[in-house]
This record gives structure tokens, sequence and C-alpha cells, in this order.
């Protein structure tokens, strides 16, 4: 079947198998490996990508789904050069470790900041509770949204 | 990797038109809203239709939480964040933020349907408990018309409903009560996972009198997703811990858990009496206006 959909604000249309998963399209089809996949059982979030404006675990949506709407992944949050204020707080606080959770991480945590762009602590925790990271005890993932959300300037600068 | 098995795929533009393609493609059609059951039954083959049909389109037709005559009414496709943020659902129903709180993680919850969890009546599943709990009733099309079920024959046992291969659930309906509270209660392993055990309570009250109560029990083998005894005994009793008591041990007998990786079979029995304990006490807290 066709599929054609928005991704990262470019119209993109693919022949398809109906069965085929967003987390493939997206990885296979666009080449988009930034977005990683990871249990497959919709419980790590590592393939979490914004659908519309939600983020949803991109395993457990078919790509048929999709068609007609506007996906954003990670690839999508550096704007114009800059990086999104998540990256940079992923960066400066060591919100990663080996990296393979961080994709989903951030696509939560940017999502989060637009609805509530001055978390505490918990709901940082309950924002991010459906995703895994195997590496940094989630504390420094915690410290970097929280730099995110005090340095909100630097989006405004490169969006 | 999982992947489903081949299928076919095709979107609903309406009800009817789901209904019309339900009745083209035979039984092996199946509806997806949420997809978050049935995509991992496919990827494991526990379940492999021919055909799906994608009803996400009917979200403007199917998602709200609104009031209707006598009854809150909870759209088919309304996805379980909608129902977690609806004021007016909290204000009727604590019960159900208390429960949607706790219904698998918000990722999840962006795209899980209420519809969606109650047809799949997994047995763990929470909203099943809820509407038990709430005496709700569902209300399912077909192309010959729109009938009324109430929960208890909705519920036909694991993963099984009242709704058939060519029907449609469009939406419950939870009867709007005055003097009443309501409370969920869940112990979950891990945040996010599915319960061990969970349960409901309904409690509601005329000056020192329970005048009605409902107990939803979920993951615990409870025939509808509820404890009959618990609540013959809650009808007409004082709302004290001695009635209270009496309940959760009549709540534990109508379990029939089975052990799993979640636990074993008499800790299960035990965690619903005592739930049972502490959803009934916030419940009547609530009703008396006095538990945020
Ligand atoms: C990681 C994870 C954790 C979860 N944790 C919990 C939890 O803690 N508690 C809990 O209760 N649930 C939990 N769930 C289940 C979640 O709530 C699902 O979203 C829900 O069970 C199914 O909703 P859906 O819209 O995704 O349904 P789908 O998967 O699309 O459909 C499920 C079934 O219902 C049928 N169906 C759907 N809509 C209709 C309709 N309108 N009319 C007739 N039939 C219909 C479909 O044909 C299918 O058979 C979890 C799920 C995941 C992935
Ligand atoms: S790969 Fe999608 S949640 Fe793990
Ligand atoms: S950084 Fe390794 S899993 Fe999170």
């Amino acid at each position: 079947m066709q599929v054609t959909m928005t991704v990262n604000g470019d119209e993109v249309a693919r022949e398809i198998e109906p069965r085929l998963l967003l987390v493939h399209f997206i990885r296979e089809e666009l080449g988009l490996t930034g977005t990683h996949w990871g249990c497959d059982t919709s419980n790590c979030g590592t393939c979490v990508v914004w659908m519309d404006d939600e983020p949803v675990k991109s395993c457990t949506v078919l790509a048929a789904m999709a068609h007609g709407h506007r996906i954003r992944t990670v690839e999508d949050l550096e704007r114009a050069g800059g990086l999104d204020p998540v990256q940079q707080g992923f960066m400066d606080e060591h919100g990663l470790q080996c990296g393979f959770c961080t994709p989903g991480m951030m696509m939560t945590a940017r999502w989060l900041l637009d609805r509530d762009p001055d978390p505490d602590e918990a709901t940082i925790r309950e924002a991010i509770s459906g995703q895994i990271c195997r590496c940094t005890g989630y504390e420094n993932i915690v410290r970097a949204v929280r730099w995110a959300a005090e340095h909100p300037a630097t989006s405004e600068v490169h969006a | 990797m999982q992947t489903p098995a081949p299928v076919e795929y095709e979107r609903a533009a309406s009800v009817d038109d789901a209904i019309a393609l339900l009745e083209r493609h035979g039984p092996e059609a199946r509806l997806i809203a949420g997809g978050h059951s049935l995509l991992p039954m496919m990827k494991l083959r526990l379940a492999r239709p021919d055909v799906l049909i994608d009803i996400n389109d009917l979200a403007e037709e199917l998602a709200y939480v609104r009031i209707d005559g006598d009854d809150l009414c909870i759209g088919a496709m309304t996805r379980h964040r909608e129902l977690l943020e609806s004021p007016v659902a909290g204000e009727h129903y604590r019960i159900l933020h208390d429960a949607e709180r706790v219904i698998a993680d918000p990722v999840v919850r962006n795209r899980g349907t209420v519809g969606g969890s109650i047809c799949q009546a997994d047995p763990s599943e929470d909203l099943s408990a809820v509407f038990a709990t709430l005496g709700a009733r569902a209300v399912i099309r077909s192309s010959s018309g729109t009938r009324v079920v109430a929960m208890d024959d909705f519920h036909l046992g694991a993963y099984t409903t009242a709704v058939g291969p060519a029907e449609i659930l469009l939406e419950v309906r939870v009867p709007i009560r005055t003097g009443c509270g309501s409370a969920y209660e869940k112990v979950e392993r891990r945040a996010g996972d599915w319960a061990v055990v969970a349960v409901g309570a309904l409690v509601c009250l005329d000056g020192d009198r329970i005048t009605d109560a409902g107990v939803g029990l979920a993951a615990v083998g409870a025939e509808h997703f509820r404890s009959p005894a618990a609540e013959e005994i809650l009808r007409g009793a004082e709302p004290s811990e001695a009635t209270f008591d009496a309940a959760a041990v009549a709540a534990s007998a109508d379990c029939d858990p089975q052990s799993d990786q979640r636990g074993p079979a008499d800790y299960k029995r035990h965690l619903a009496g005592e739930l049972t304990r502490r959803a009934l006490r916030r419940a009547t807290a609530r009703a008396r206006g006095q538990e945020g």
C-alpha cells in the first residue's frame, strides 16, 4: 500500500506492506536511525517519536496508521545548527552513557517541557516512567531535563 | 525481531463505515484502535486477523468525556490520557483518575483507548474493574441497530466480550449519583506495569448508612471483575472498619487468582482483601467530602 506522511517537516511517500511497524519505516525506509529500536514490546521507550504532537512508541504503531499524520523524530530536535536545550542538557549533565535510550528520552523530555516548562523531579520521573535506561540510574537524565528547563532561551534562539 | 504476520489494512471513515467494513471482510477482520494490545498480540501470533480496520479517524465521533442526561459518557476512542485529564470525569468519579494515573505509562496512555481496553478484556485490565465497580453500561452498534449492555453481561470471560464480530463499541455510560465516593488501589511490581492486584470501590452514603456499593477486582480471576458478596455486605451497613473487614474477606473469597511471575495465588488473595479495605476507606472519606 502507498503511505504518505510528514516526517520532520518533509512529506515522504513510500510503498509498504501494511504490517510494517513505524519504527522500521523510520529507520529502514527513511534511513533515520536516530530513533532506536529495543524491546519490541512497548516497554523500553527507546523508539519514542512524536505522532502529530504526542510521543508514541513507534514499535507499537503501524506505518500505515501514520498515513496522513505528522511524525517528528530525534533528528528534528536540532534547529538551524543549534542543539535543543534538551540535547545540550543531556551533554552538560551527562544524561547518557551508552546512549541507547537517549533518543526516546529526549523526545519525551521535549514534549514534557513544551507542556510544563518548569517540571519538578517527580514530574520528570513520571514522564519518563515508560522508558528504560540501563546505564545512568536516571539521576543524570532528571538533571539533564532540569538543565533544559532552566535554559529555555537556547531553544528560542534556535527555533 | 517481532513483526506482525501479513495483514490487509483498511481505514474506516465513520462508525457506519467501520461496521460495513467488518461485514464485508467477515470474522477474520479486527478493529484496531490504539493498537497497544492488538499489535503486541499480533507480533506474538496470539492474534492473526486477515484485515485490520483502523478506527483512529473516528476520534471526532468517538473521543469525548461528557454528561448526557444522568450519565457520564466516555467515548470508545477516548485515549487514556484524555480520560486522565478530563475534569468532568474526576469531578464525578475520582476512581477514573486514580486508575488512569497507574494504567501503563504516560507514552502508552497517549495511544491506548478506553474502548480498546474494555474490548481487550485482559483479566488484568484496570478499566474493566473500574467500570464493573461503577455499574457502567456499554453501548454497542451493529448494522441492525444499537444495544446497551450492562458490564456483567459485557465481560463474558478472559479476552471475551459481548461485542460481536460485526459490532463496534461506541461508548461507556456511567450513571451519575450523588453522595457517593470512589477510589482505586493498585499494587504493581514497577511503574507502568500491569496490576499484581487492583481493587476499585464505590461507596454511596446516606448519613451513617451505606445505601449502595461497588467492589471491582482486577487480575485475580473474579467473575465479571466484581465481588457481589462484598457489595452485599456493604449495602445497608455502617461504613466502619468492621464492615470493611467483612467486605475484604468476602472479596478475597470471590477471587480465583493464578500463581505467576507477579506472585503466588495466596499472596494475591491476601492483597485483594487488603486493597479492598484501603479502597473502601478512601471511597468513604471521599463520599463524606473529607479526602482529596
Ligand atoms: C507497556 C504496556 C503496559 C500496559 N499496562 C496496562 C495496565 O497497567 N493496565 C491496563 O489496564 N492496561 C494496560 N495496558 C493496555 C493498554 O491500556 C491498551 O492500550 C489497551 O488495553 C488497549 O487499548 P487500544 O486502544 O490500544 O486497543 P487495541 O489494541 O487497538 O484493541 C484491543 C482489542 O479491542 C478491540 N477494539 C478496540 N476498539 C474497539 C471498539 N471501539 N469496538 C470494538 N472493539 C474494539 C480490537 O479489535 C482488539 O481486539 C498496557 C499496554 C502496554 C503496551
Ligand atoms: S522498542 Fe518500542 S518500546 Fe521498546
Ligand atoms: S544511557 Fe545506556 S540505556 Fe540509557
